[in-house]
């Protein structure tokens, strides 16, 4: 006699996520931290095109009412047209404030200054120049600049330090990006959007996967299961190829800085946010 | 007894504020004439404090005036008893702790209880141990109920703590609480709401006593308290229950027949109490383990 075997597969936690409740959560996360802790109704984002910042923009319109919240498109002058038209679509659908400020001229006028700057250093001008640029805009329009970084960015460094990640408060960056698609998809993002090779789009024909290595989709299963602890050599027995591990792993490893605030030195035993300890909303 | 649990959102460090809002509360309940009003953990300050705690952490005595202050500034015609987690100092020692107060009573102010919570959450999110010290007693007290005990937060996640509150005698366990939600996937509750109720439903259920949990909501520097407020019966059943993140009050009839039912439908407790003291026996009967062995 043979009997039957129920065998146990090795543990792989899901990514899926709720829609509604995530939607419902990250509306209130909004409200409370702008509206409540801050006492600031408007929200001002930069609108890429990208599908990180049309998410962040529909959570807004929800939260706040399409009529408080503030899309800048900041065009360089090789960006993308269908960027922008991509940014305008969004804005369309969902009827919030848009307005456009080419930061070429900006950009420009300090490149010259650095005639050595490869496309590295330039698309951090970039970056930096958008953030210059926002965050003047939120005073002109006492209006709260709401962050646009997702988790995988955040985790393998992708982005501008003092730049991408300086709003005061983000709905996405706990959300990995392949659950960025999946909310933005739920709450009717153009498909347009959801659908197109992501892009930082500082060079022409880049995509974040040609620059990372790797597609989001292995990426956010290998960063999930390092985040929840598991090593290398487990993550591979789960399938996983060991050189795409390593360099998850190693992205993450060399950018922990990114993700702090810069490092004191400490010499008193009143150091800010050492000692001295209050939480942000006190 | 009727009780009314109160899913509350404090604003953060403002005192006076929350105090406002736990008198327009209770205005609006003191028509029903409970009997228990329950709030959550760090109810009239918010939870993350950090080291503030120091600056916003009283007494006891001090927070029963000022609960008592505001039940009888609500127009309420008779006393009424009230819970609510508060940082509390004393001597210079600070305590995650929950007060169990008689309001509104013509002899004036009766503290009935504190408890001062004894598991404090030091990892992750959590860092309460570096602010706080841990109490050290789990104690039962006498209500117009029965006999009752408070668990605040995490007390609740260690199965011995209503456990014992049960073999000392409760039949009621309140526990107020401030649970930074998280896990969205699933059914369309927080994970972390499921698992409590997962929890609190076997504590209700295996000891035969009323479990009665209290929430507070609202976003915290990004982290959402997850509400989920409810009440379970002694048989471990869901008797009501809120969503997780909006202000509200839960109310429920507690009702004393209901834990001797369940009790002597499924005498657990009993059982566990007559083989409480072998569980801690060190002597192994001997046993056996090779053939050889046998005369």
């Amino acid at each position: 006699m043979t009997l039957p075997v129920v065998e146990a597969p090795l543990a792989e936690p899901s990514l899926e996520i709720n829609p509604e409740l995530t939607t419902r959560w990250l509306e209130a996360f909004l409200r409370d931290e702008m509206l409540l802790r801050r006492g600031i109704g408007r929200a001002i984002l930069g609108l890429s095109g990208g599908i990180d910042s049309a998410l962040v923009a529909y959570l807004c319109a929800r939260a706040l009412g399409p009529e408080n919240v503030y899309a800048i498109r900041m065009p360089y002058r090789t960006s993308s047209p269908s960027s922008l038209s991509d940014a305008q679509r969004i804005a369309d659908a969902l009827g919030i404030n848009v307005e456009t400020i080419d930061i070429s001229d900006a950009v420009d006028g300090y490149l010259k200054h650095a005639p050595d700057a490869d496309p590295r250093r330039k698309g951090n001008v970039m970056a930096r120049m958008r953030m210059l640029v926002l965050f003047d805009q939120s005073a002109r329009r006492n209006a709260l600049p709401v962050g646009t970084g997702n988790k995988t960015e955040r985790l393998m460094g992708y982005f501008t330090w003092h730049a991408d990640d300086t709003p005061p408060v983000n709905p996405i960056g706990d959300l990995y990006k392949t659950q960025v698609w999946a909310l933005a998809r739920h709450l009717g993002v153009p498909k347009e959007v959801v659908d197109k090779p992501p892009s930082a789009d500082l060079e022409a024909n880049q995509t974040d996967e040609s620059d990372l290595g790797i597609t989001y989709a292995q990426a956010d299963r290998i960063l999930n299961l390092i985040l929840l602890g598991y090593n290398d050599d487990a993550i591979v027995a789960r399938g996983y190829a060991a050189p795409e591990v390593r360099l998850v792993r190693r992205r993450i490893d060399t950018t922990h800085w990114k993700r702090h605030l810069p490092t004191t030195a400490l010499v008193s035993s009143t150091a800010i946010n050492e000692f001295y300890l209050r939480p942000v909303d006190f | 007894m009727n009780v009314a649990l109160v899913q509350f959102k404090p604003r953060k460090g403002d005192v006076q504020a929350n105090l406002a809002s736990m008198r327009s509360i209770f205005k609006q309940l003191a028509p029903g004439e409970p009997d228990l009003i329950v709030f959550p953990e760090a109810a009239l300050t918010g939870y993350f404090l950090e080291g503030a705690v120091y600056e916003l952490a009283v007494e006891a005595p001090v927070m029963a005036q000022r609960i008592d202050e505001q039940w009888r500034a609500s127009g309420a015609t008779r006393p009424c008893d009230v819970v609510v987690g508060f940082y509390e100092n004393v001597e210079g020692t600070f305590h995650n702790s929950a007060i169990y107060v008689r309001c509104g009573d013509e002899s004036g102010v009766h503290v009935v209880h504190v408890h001062r919570k004894m598991f404090l959450p030091t990892y992750g999110v959590f860092d309460e141990e570096r602010f706080l010290t841990r109490g050290r007693q789990l104690s039962v007290f006498e209500t117009a109920f029965g006999i009752a005990s408070i668990l605040i937060c995490e007390d609740a996640w260690h199965a011995i703590m209503p456990t014992v509150a049960a073999l000392k005698g409760a039949r009621l366990i309140i526990v107020p609480s401030a649970s930074p939600g998280r896990g969205l996937c699933g059914t369309g509750e927080l994970e972390s709401n499921t698992r409590w109720k997962s929890l609190l439903s076997s504590a209700a259920a295996e000891h035969g006593i009323y479990v009665l949990y209290a929430g507070l909501v609202g976003f915290e520097g990004g982290k959402g308290m997850s509400g989920g407020t409810c009440a379970f019966s002694p048989r471990g059943d869901l008797i009501a229950s809120a969503g997780p993140l909006d202000e509200c009050i839960v109310k429920v009839q507690l009702d004393r027949a209901e834990v001797d039912i369940a009790r002597a439908t499924i005498p657990l407790l009993g059982d566990l109490s007559a083989v409480l003291p072998d569980l801690w026996l060190d002597e192994e009967i001997p046993v056996t383990r090779r053939l050889e062995e046998r005369g």
